[in-house]
């Protein structure tokens, strides 16, 4: 083919890809500019170069009486790690309980999830609040990690996952050694299970990291909340009077963790997204 | 889509293990979702809420709460929900099937496909409020942004940004699309690379342009996975909730024109009128199960409905995963 259109069409397509990585770069990259400068000196006007401020603004941060920020990080590490694990380990369960055997309710339940594959929890947000008023778990971290249990989206990936990935002659083969079927799952289904259990636990852990709309009706005790509830509340102080180092420090603290862990892991992440689609 | 089982001699006595290994995720469900959404449906029938230290209610009011909702803003804030999830969706999905198009090019030879990749995902990945909350610092009235564009020439005043409908509806918007274009991107190169390379080869020798080649050949083919992006971003949309909350402090400001649906839902379950809440809820649940329908099919084409396959992205394979 002709090559000239090609080659202007490259070009175009580069402008485009860079104006784009610019747009996705360069908010982050004021963010970790800012994160190292003084109030005075984020006030006097945007700079390219990092500042000396960092330590002050991190100590000022850390030791804020208003903001817990400590234990904002514990609380929101411990909710998005159990997550992750309860999301991954239960889903392949029920996603192993529906490839496996044969029972009379398999379909109708494996309809059933399909149907709420993409149900979002908002909708019962308020009996939600009763149901766990009632059982005692208003202001613990319970609520946020429990539901996890049923994660139809991470359910429906690892049920996909078993159909290209877990011949059933191998659970055949550890019957026959007289493996137990709960042993076979743990044993031998799980470690196959490895990529898919692996790439889905880094989504269940970002997702609930993130999540701010459930924790903020749930958690009303300081030492309870979690790092979206705490940037909440930081916006609904008097923004005027705070220090903007702060301001940049605690967004920087919120969201460079999960940064890192991205850019070790990209290549795996991206090739799941590809994989799973099915994501809130 | 249930997948045929080769037959199991010993079927019978493993099907307890199979009821076994599923009790968890519907006794989960059960306890976390259905029940909370019985009793939303169920008060959403009643006047239930509290005013100071005394609660009113429950008491049976049949479909006034449903009356009052329409009476109120609801229709704005959904009014405000479709804009804000348009704005944002509209540009999303253009650029990204032009990148997926692109992507998979092979006359197109970019460079750095897998930089490019891991750059426009990334914003998926930030927590909302936290980037919410970085966008209202930058965007202040004397923030960087500003003082950039004033120090540049551009602007002779800082621009209030979040003073102007279409300004703080602009940042929403602009935050949206950035956080889902680049997810919607690989899905849809996904797709498009699913399609069998020979069509593309025919459509070559036939002398097809690139626009031609996009518009009959890869768009027709990557359907499915289209109706499954749109449905999937409405919900999202009818979701939006973390970023305009803290962009505008929960106001919705200026004068409730980015308050959506899930912030209003909010409003009442912060000030405790349970009966309002699970009106808007009930409205909320009726529209997601009609799209969570639509989903539905879409993954599992009836028998009658052959065309539109299933495509083999929804079926995560070992070695793609490995790298």
């Amino acid at each position: 083919m002709d090559k000239k259109p090609s080659h202007a069409r490259t070009v175009i397509a580069y402008i485009v890809l860079i104006i784009l990585t610019f747009l996705c770069l360069f908010f982050f990259y004021i963010l970790l500019i800012n994160c190292t400068r003084s109030h005075a000196q984020i006030q006097h006007g945007f700079s390219a170069l990092p500042g000396s401020s960092f330590a002050k603004n991190f100590n000022n941060v850390i030791h804020d009486a208003k903001l817990p920020v400590l234990s904002g990080i514990k609380n929101s590490l411990i909710v998005s790690t159990f997550c992750a694990i309860l999301a991954t380990y239960f889903s392949a369960l029920t996603a192993y309980g529906l490839y496996a055997y044969n029972f009379k309710l398999k379909k109708p339940a494996f309809i059933f999830i399909m149907l709420i594959l993409v149900m979002p929890t908002q909708v019962s947000a308020m009996g939600f609040i009763n149901v766990i008023t009632k059982m005692g778990m208003l202001n613990t971290l319970y609520p946020l990690i429990l539901p996890s249990i049923a994660a139809p989206a991470v359910f429906y990936f690892m049920y996909s996952y078993m159909q290209s990935s877990l011949p059933l002659e191998l659970v055949e083969a550890a019957r026959v050694d007289g493996s137990n079927e709960f042993m076979t799952f743990n044993r031998v289904v799980l470690p196959i299970m490895k990529p898919a259990l692996a790439v889905q636990a880094i989504f269940a852990f970002v997702q609930n990291w993130n999540n701010y709309f459930l924790p903020a009706l749930i958690l009303q005790d300081n030492s309870k909340r979690t790092l979206p509830i705490l940037i909440a509340m930081l916006r609904s102080a008097d923004f005027l009077k705070f220090d903007m180092g702060k301001v940049y420090m605690l967004i920087t603290l919120a969201i460079v963790p999960i940064i890192i862990v991205y850019i070790a892991l990209s290549k795996y992440i991206v090739a799941g997204v590809a994989l799973g689609g099915v994501k809130e | 889509m249930a997948r045929k089982n080769k037959p199991e001699v010993k079927e019978i006595s493993y099907a307890k293990w199979g009821y076994l290994f599923i009790a968890p995720f519907f006794i989960a469900f059960v306890v976390f979702q259905l029940v909370p959404l019985a009793q939303t449906v169920y008060y959403s029938f009643f006047e239930y809420y509290r005013s100071g230290l005394t609660v009113i209610g429950p008491t049976p009011v049949g479909l006034d709460n449903y009356k009052e909702l329409f009476n109120s803003d609801f229709l704005k804030y959904f009014g405000n929900t479709v804009i804000l999830w348009l704005a944002g969706f509209i540009p999303q999905i253009v650029v990204s099937l032009l990148l997926a198009a692109w992507f998979t090019d092979v006359r197109l030879k970019i460079k750095g496909k897998q930089f490019f990749k891991v750059v426009i995902y990334m914003p998926n990945l930030i927590m909302a409020s936290a980037f919410a909350m970085l966008f209202f610092a930058l965007f202040s009235n004397n923030g960087p942004v500003n003082a950039t564009l004033v120090s540049l020439g551009i602007l002779d005043h800082p621009f209030r940004f979040l003073s102007s409908v279409a300004g703080t509806r602009g940042l929403v918007a602009l935050m949206n699309f950035l956080m889902w274009f680049g997810n919607t991107t690989i899905l849809l190169m996904a797709a498009v690379m699913g399609i069998s390379p020979s069509l593309f080869e025919a459509a070559e020798l036939d002398g097809c342009s690139p626009r031609q080649t996009f518009f009959r050949v890869t768009l027709p083919m990557i359907r499915p996975i289209l109706v499954y992006v749109l449905i999937t971003s409405m919900i999202g949309g009818l979701q939006m909730f973390d970023v305009p909350q803290i962009l505008t402090n929960g106001k919705g400001s200026p004068d409730r024109t980015v308050t959506t649906l899930i912030m209003y839902l909010n409003n009442h379950l912060f000030s405790k009128n349970y009966g309002m809440a699970g009106a808007v809820s009930v409205v909320l649940f009726v529209i997601c199960a009609i799209l969570c329908l639509l989903v539905y099919f879409n993954l599992n084409p009836t028998e009658n409905d052959r065309k539109i396959k299933k495509r083999d992205r929804f079926k995560p394979r070992k070695e793609a995963l490995n790298g």
